[in-house]
Parts: C-alpha cells; structure tokens; sequence
C-alpha cells in the first residue's frame, strides 16, 4: 500500500499548552493525485501543513513521505527532501524583485559556498522566465515584490514553489483574498499544475474544490471527520451538519 | 555572475570616491599626527562594514563587534609586545625577556598560550583566526538555536562585558586595565615613527579596500539576497531548502574577521591595546557608526565611522562630558529621522537633485548657446 502512497500520517499529535489542534490524526495521500482538506476555522489544516513540513513539532505520531519519516528532520531537509509549502499568508520577499525571488528558489546553491558562487546562467534565466509566464509575472520580474497586488504575490509564492520542483506541493488557500478575475486564473494556473505532481490543497471554496479534488479530507478538531470523493463528503450527514450546513 | 552585476556604474563610481578621499584627499590635507588619527577611525570602519552585512542586509544586530575588534587588536598587540620584549630591553626586571606587565604581576615565565605569538604568520592568522572561532561559537550556539533579534543583540552585549571584565581581571596575562602598552617594532621596523605612521595609514586603506570589495562581492551574490530575504522573511527561506543558521554564522563569522584585522590595523596605527576597546560603550559606538553612514550602504558606512569619530574628536576636545549625550542624540535623531544614515540621504536627496540639474543643465545650455549666438 504504501508504495501508491507519498505521505502517510498515522497517529500525529501535536498539543498546544494542553489543546489537542491535531489528535491522533491518519491521513494516507496518494502520489499524483489532488488531494483537499477542508474543515471549519480552526479544525487544525493549516496544523497539519505545518506538522508535515517541520514548522511545528509533533507531540506524537509518524508522517513518512515516500516511506521516509519526516519529524526527526530539519525543515530545510524536508525541503530538499521534496516537500514544498506554500503558506496562508503570502510570504515573498517584499525587498526583492520578481526575479530575484525566483531565483532564490531555483533548486541550486543552498550551501553557505553554493550561494556565493552561484550564477544566475542561461538555465537558470530561462527557468525564471518559464515560470514567470506560467504565473502571470512575466513582465514584472525587475518589479519589487512589494508592490505586486495581494493575487500577484500569491502567485509569485506559488512561482517559487514550481521552480523547486517539488514532489510534493503543499498550498493553503491559494485563492484566499483574491478578486473574481484573480481566482479564475489562479484556478486556470492550478489545474495546469497539479497534473503528474502529488498535491495538497486547503480551501474553503467549494466550487473551486469540487473542480480540482481527486479526493476530499473534512477536519473537524483535529481529527477527520470524513473522506472520500467530493460527492460523497458533500452528502455526509456529519459534514453537512458541522461544516456546509452554514 | 557577470562584471556588471557585480558592480554598477553608480556603485564603481562611489568606489572610486572613496578611494580619492582615502588615498589622495586625507594624506593631502592633513598633517601626520591627523593622517594618523583619521588611520585610527578608519580602523572602525571594518567593523561598520561588518555591520552593513550582518545588521544591515541580515537583519543580525551585534552589540558585542568591540568583541572580535578587541580580539584581533590582542592578538596584533601580544606579538608587537614580545618583540618590544627582548631581554636586553627588559633586562631591569627580575625576569628578564618576558612582557613588562607579567614581570609586575610576579609571572616568571611566559604562559603557553603566548607562545605561538612570537611568530608574525602565526599573530596574523590569529588576527583573523581568533575573533573568526569566536564568532562561530557563539553564532552557532545561538542561530541553531534560533536566538535572534534583541535576545541575540543582549546576548553579544553580555560578551562584551564578560570579556572586558577577563581582561581587566586577568591582569599577569593581558595587562589588566591599562592592556598592552609601549609597543616599538614591527620586525625592527619602528612603527612609532612619522613616517612608519603614514606607511601604516596606507596600509589600512589597501586592506579597507580589500575588505570593501569582498563586502561588495558578497553583496552581490546570491548569498547577499539570501540575506536580505532571510531579514525580511526568515520562515519562507527556510521553506525554500536553506538552512538559515549556517547562513548567519558565516555572514556574522564574515563580520568578526573585518572587526579583526580593523583591530590589528588600530593596534599597529596607535601603539597599543586597552580593554576599552572592547567592552559595551565601544560596541554601541560601532553600530552608531553604522546607523549613521547608512547601515544598508557599505561606503556609507566608511563615512560613518569617519565622521562619527571625527565628530567625536572635534567635540569631546570642547565639551568632554556631553559627548556621549551628543552621540545618544545623533543615533536617536539617525534612527528617527533617517533611517537609512547619509547613505540614505545621499541616495534619496542629493543624488535625484543632482541628476535633475544636470539634466536641467544639459537642455539649458544650447539653448543659451543659440540665444547668445546672434547677439555677438
Ligand atoms: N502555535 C500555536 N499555538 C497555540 N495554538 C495554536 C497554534 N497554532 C494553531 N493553534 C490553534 O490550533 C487550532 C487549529 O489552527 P489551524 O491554523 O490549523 O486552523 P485552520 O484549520 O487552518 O483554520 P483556518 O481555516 O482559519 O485557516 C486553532 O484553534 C489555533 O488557534
Ligand atoms: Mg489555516
């Protein structure tokens, strides 16, 4: 089973000053598959994002991306390893240009002597430029990060994680904050990427889910509520009543 | 990286500047006892530039650099005092041949650890070696620990002190309060001389521009937007596959060799090595020196630390007692009102002036060229 498998989390605690965000929580997502959690305010997705990439440390419990465990491993290292994340808020660096974001992702020089002698040569330059059409930015790249609008910067993040290459890809609420306009193509550029890559996304957005899931996990504190297909999620009585019902 | 990314016109043309100032203008103006003193604050200025790559660009405030200036200065004042040493010159003392402030303290043999210091290769590399593992020490107990911010900034202030106190305390080994004096010679060079001190000002300008230049290099490179990314959004480069903690302890290592050999070069050029040096006070001045030049700029820093102690001379010669009021001012004034130091004020006031007169200038005279031409 777990070599269709790219995470599998089994009993993964983790417990804040006594609250339990995520309690002995089991989640297996399949590799090269679209795989959504949704759940109320505060049910604890973003925890588990979290958990799986180091951010914060388990109280308990395994997660194994490709059969390796990830809580015994520096948050730089599950990077490497090929796990990437995209955060709520987006963080891109505001004192950098467009370009130079990118760059800092290109999956090259992340050694102390790397860094300083890497150059940004023709496939490096031509990665930024494929990226940056993928995302829209292609005629901002010498733009400053800080003033690209809200939609802009979420894409440029998501930018950052493509020219990692990750196998994994994590995204929480990709389209939060954005324009009707802005979604639409947010939604145009994922469908475009999540094809051949393991993904997992958070949204709140149901029409939005119910175009990219392979496979929807419901949270509700802490623990999994429900699963299965977007049809089946979306006529669980449970769900209906503690998430969609409102 | 290509020629022109690692230096811009505009930034070659701010070298070259500098340059006219150190190596022409200075000399030219100023007699030897004032070249001497403008050599001594230029000594500050390794660690200012240290500063712009640590504090500035990595967001990694010191309030401990006297720390590793002290180091590299020790270091440079142990080897000059063991050649001033010799038993000929020391023969008044009960033990003749070893340093004069160990014979008072009734040491009758040279510690161990002095050892390796009547060696100049071996001083030189401790100049940069000393403060260097100084440095990894302490940044790597702290960044992998994910100290940063004020906690780091209190955390290096207590080195200082600490070290301070040791000197002071350890007096048969480091001179004690009054550090290492009545240095003569550089391998039978005397370095008190005019001339010696004119040489050794241009010394340090050559080893300023080194350093200046290796500032610029690492600015420019990748690692030099790592760091401005990593001050900005330190979790996001994390998420991007680096490990943040080597990246401090190199830049902060980077910073502790510039204050080093800034050290030995203020030993060479004044004669001595006091704990004074060291401690907090001269800790904090150096960030001002920084803050005020523009801590983003490594020129402006230079210019920081020119004028700060410049200003420092003139004014605390007139008015001893204020001038540690009239620094706070300066730093609170710097950080309230411009934030990015003479740097900043050159870039956002002067240099966009400048540019439009000259544009101005420029579409001005063939116009008062054609009105004049008819008239004569
Ligand atoms: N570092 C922390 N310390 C204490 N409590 C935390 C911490 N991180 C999260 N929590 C709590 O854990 C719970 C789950 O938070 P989480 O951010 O995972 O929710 P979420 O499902 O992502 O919600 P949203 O839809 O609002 O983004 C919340 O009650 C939150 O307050
Ligand atoms: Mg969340």
């Amino acid at each position: 089973m777990s070599e269709q498998m790219i995470i599998e989390v089994e009993d993964l605690t983790v417990s804040f000053d006594g609250f339990k965000a995520v309690d002995a929580l089991n989640l297996y997502f399949e590799k090269n598959a679209c795989h959504v959690i949704i759940g109320p305010n505060g049910a604890g997705k973003t925890t588990v994002l979290d958990l799986i990439c180091g951010r914060t440390k388990a109280t308990g419990g395994s997660v194994k991306f490709k059969n390796k465990e990830l809580l015994s491993m520096r948050e730089d290292q599950i990077v490497l390893a090929g796990v990437g994340r995209k955060f709520q808020t987006p963080s891109v660096y505001e004192d950098l240009t467009v370009s130079e974001n990118l760059e800092l992702s290109y999956p090259k020089g992340h050694s102390v002597f790397g860094a300083l002698i890497f150059r940004r040569d023709d496939p490096v330059q031509t990665r930024i430029q494929e990226i940056a059409e993928t995302i829209f930015l292609e005629d901002l790249l010498d733009e400053k990060a800080a003033f690209l609008s809200h939609g802009q910067k979420q894409w440029l993040e998501i930018g950052m994680l493509l020219i990692q290459d990750p196998e994994l890809l994590m995204l929480d609420e990709p389209v939060a904050g954005m324009s009707v306009a802005e979604r639409k193509k947010t939604a145009e550029l994922l469908n475009r990427i999540i094809q051949d890559r393991s993904v997992i996304v958070i949204e709140h957005d149901m029409g939005f889910v119910a175009d990219i899931a392979t496979r929807v996990t419901v949270l509700h504190q802490g623990k999994t509520l429900s699963e299965g297909s977007m049809e089946r999620v979306q006529n669980d009585p449970k769900v209906v009543e503690v998430y969609l019902g409102h | 990286m290509t020629r022109s990314s690692f230096m811009t016109r505009k930034e070659l043309i701010g070298f070259l500047i500098l340059a006219a100032v150190i190596f022409l203008l200075l000399p030219a103006m100023l007699d030897s006892f004032r070249l001497n003193l403008f050599g001594k604050y230029l000594t500050y200025a390794f660690v200012a530039v240290g500063l712009a790559l640590c504090w500035g660009a990595g967001g990694i405030l010191s309030l401990g650099q006297g720390v590793f200036f002290g180091l590299g200065g020790y270091c440079m004042a142990m080897f000059l005092k063991l050649e001033a040493s010799t038993p000929e010159n020391t023969a008044i003392q009960s033990t003749p041949g070893i340093p004069d402030f160990m014979d008072w303290n009734q040491l009758t043999e040279l510690p161990v650890w002095w050892q390796p210091f009547y060696s100049l290769p071996l001083a030189l590399l401790a100049v940069l070696a000393v403060p260097v593992v100084f440095a990894f020490i302490i940044g790597f107990a702290m960044f992998t620990r994910r100290v940063g911010g004020v906690y780091f900034a209190i955390i290096t202030q207590a080195f200082a002190a600490i070290l301070t106190i040791l000197i002071i305390g350890q007096q048969g080994y480091t001179g004690g309060v009054n550090g290492i004096t009545d240095l003569r010679t550089l391998l039978g060079w005397d370095i008190r001389t005019d001339e010696a001190k004119t040489t050794l000002y241009f010394v340090n300008g050559v080893l300023l521009f080194a350093v200046l230049l290796i500032a610029q290099y690492v600015r420019k490179s990748k690692l030099g937007r790592l760091l401005i990314a990593m001050r900005d959004q330190e979790d996001r480069v994390r998420f991007s596959g680096y490990n943040v903690a080597n990246f401090k302890i190199f830049i902060f290592c980077l910073g502790a060799a510039f204050a080093g050999i800034g050290g030995a070069m203020f030993t060479l050029q004044v004669g001595f090595m006091s704990p004074t040096l060291v401690g907090i006070v001269p800790s904090i001045e150096m960030v001002i020196f920084c803050a005020v030049g523009g801590r983003l700029s490594i020129l402006g820093a230079v210019y920081g630390a020119l004028l700060v102690n410049w200003a420092k001379t003139s004014f605390s010669e007139a008015f001893p007692e204020l001038w540690l009021l009239g620094l706070g001012g300066l730093f609170i004034a710097v950080v309230m009102f411009f934030p990015n130091g003479l740097a900043g004020v050159w870039s956002e006031q002067i240099e966009p002036r400048l540019t439009k007169l000259s544009k101005r200038s420029d579409t001005a005279t063939p116009k008062r060229a054609a009105e004049r031409a008819p008239a004569e």
